[in-house]
């Protein structure tokens, strides 16, 4: 009976003593890379934003100047949209916002649009999906040119009927074989631009959630 | 010398984790869309088996058996999130292209596997090279997957390899096919994964019968010698 508590209590003891281990060993290197993680993960967004609005058209520091949006019905989706705010000595200048298409083949396509305060694209990257690899996979701009078709498109400048693709009677080109990523991506696209006219001054005025970027 | 020779043959080839064992099928059939990602786990994969087999095999007189299946998880899941905290600060390009990977690696049962069935019973040197083996044996797997289904699925060799070499390495990509080449989709979907790795146990099968055949017509004295 003894050598039974014994024994238990020994592996016990080992256990707690490897849990206690692990998690001093994470902890520490947690600590000792946060710094690093967050400076990478700024860069990172500061990345992704340049590749969608041009340097020359801010000089406010716009990872600090965002603001989170919930409307779920004008997005169509149920992921909070984020908005960095472009400013040019203090003028808005544009926008870049993050949203999610849902209508995608398999799962959500997180994009990254960026618009001009005219109300023209700026650029639009595909940041994450999980489409068909060789068909809905087109959408990346290291795979194929086609998400530059957005470039400098406006609900100004394309009729509602043109943001579409081609096989619904639009603008946009489709994929041999994948007709629904890009519709979903084309849909996005709209509905974000439909955002912006109906709130545009709104989305400058709002007060900026702060210091610390939001998107990794 | 021989008890070495003898573990690194198993690891790369009798007792192949991926082939022999199956194991780790998950991120296996997953991610070998093309040589690259292939490559980019098996390397991510190799790194978390040599740590995992030095902590495990360091430990090992420590542990009772009854407990030492928990220690062993733990020890793995800490190793490859350190690793993975590591990496995403001071290695952020390669995290970028292997970070999706990372977590899947702690699912693989060929760690634990190995944790278990060799390093827990042997001394460190031997589980480093144990370590190395498995994961060489595993990398290729992946490698050769990744080869094939990329090649049929979309005529090009080496495709995104800058990923993981640098944009240098751009040029790398072999394009097998003209570029019109339409590409064959089932290769890159999951079911073209599944025949993919059918077809490369069945060319193993072959290969290990006609071995055991050659054998076989040797006369028995010499027999002997050559299974020695």
């Amino acid at each position: 009976m003894n050598s039974i508590v014994k024994n238990t209590l020994r592996g016990a003891l080992i256990l707690v003593s490897f849990a206690v281990a692990g998690t001093l060993l994470l902890s520490g290197t947690f600590e000792l890379t946060k710094k690093d993680i967050a400076q990478r993960e700024k860069e990172a967004l500061l990345e992704n934003l340049s590749t969608v609005m041009p340097k020359s058209l801010y000089n406010n520091a716009i990872e600090k100047d965002w603001i989170r949006i919930t409307d779920f019905k004008a997005f169509q989706n149920n992921e909070p949209v984020y908005i960095y705010r472009a400013r040019k000595d203090d003028v808005p200048s544009g926008l870049v916002l993050t949203t999610t298409a849902h209508e995608g083949y398999s799962g959500n396509i997180q994009l990254i649009i960026g618009i001009k305060a005219n109300g023209e694209i700026t650029g639009v990257r595909v940041l994450s999906h999980k489409e068909t690899p060789g068909l809905g996979d087109k959408i990346e701009i290291e795979k194929h040119n086609w998400i530059l078709s957005f470039n400098n498109t406006s609900l100004a400048n394309l009729s509602v009927k043109e943001w579409a693709v081609k096989k619904d009677g639009g603008q946009f080109d489709q994929f041999t074989g994948a007709t629904i990523t890009p519709r979903a991506i084309v849909k996005a696209v709209k509905r974000t631009l439909d955002f912006y006219k109906t709130h545009k001054n709104a989305l400058f005025t709002q007060d900026s959630l702060g210091q610390e970027s939001p998107m990794n | 010398m021989d008890a070495y020779k003898k573990i690194i043959t198993d690891g790369l080839w009798t007792n192949n984790q991926a082939l022999v064992a199956l194991l780790g099928l998950c991120p296996l059939l997953a991610v070998t869309n093309n040589l690259t990602n292939g490559l980019g786990l098996g390397i991510a994969t190799l790194a978390v088996l040599l740590t995992s087999n030095i902590l495990v095999s360091l430990i090992r007189d420590y542990v009772p058996s009854e407990i030492r299946i928990p220690v062993f998880i733990s020890i793995i899941a800490s190793a490859v999130t350190a690793i993975e905290l590591l990496m995403n600060a001071y290695l952020h390009d390669l995290y970028k292209v292997l970070g999706i990977f990372i977590p899947l690696i702690v699912t693989n049962c060929a760690i634990l596997a190995r944790a278990d069935a060799f390093a827990s019973k042997n001394t460190v040197d031997k589980a480093m090279i144990d370590a190395f083996a498995v994961g060489i044996g595993f990398a290729l797997v992946l490698v050769v997957l990744g080869a094939i289904r990329e090649l049929i699925g979309q005529g090009t060799l080496f495709d995104q390899i800058h990923l993981l070499f640098g944009e240098s390495a751009r040029t790398w990509t072999l394009h097998i096919y003209p570029s019109e080449w339409p590409g064959f989709l089932l290769a890159l979907l999951p079911p073209g994964a599944f025949i993919a790795l059918g077809l490369m146990l069945a060319v193993m099968n072959i290969i290990n019968a006609r071995k055991k055949a050659k054998l076989a017509s040797i006369p028995v004295e010499l027999k002997a010698k050559a299974e020695a």
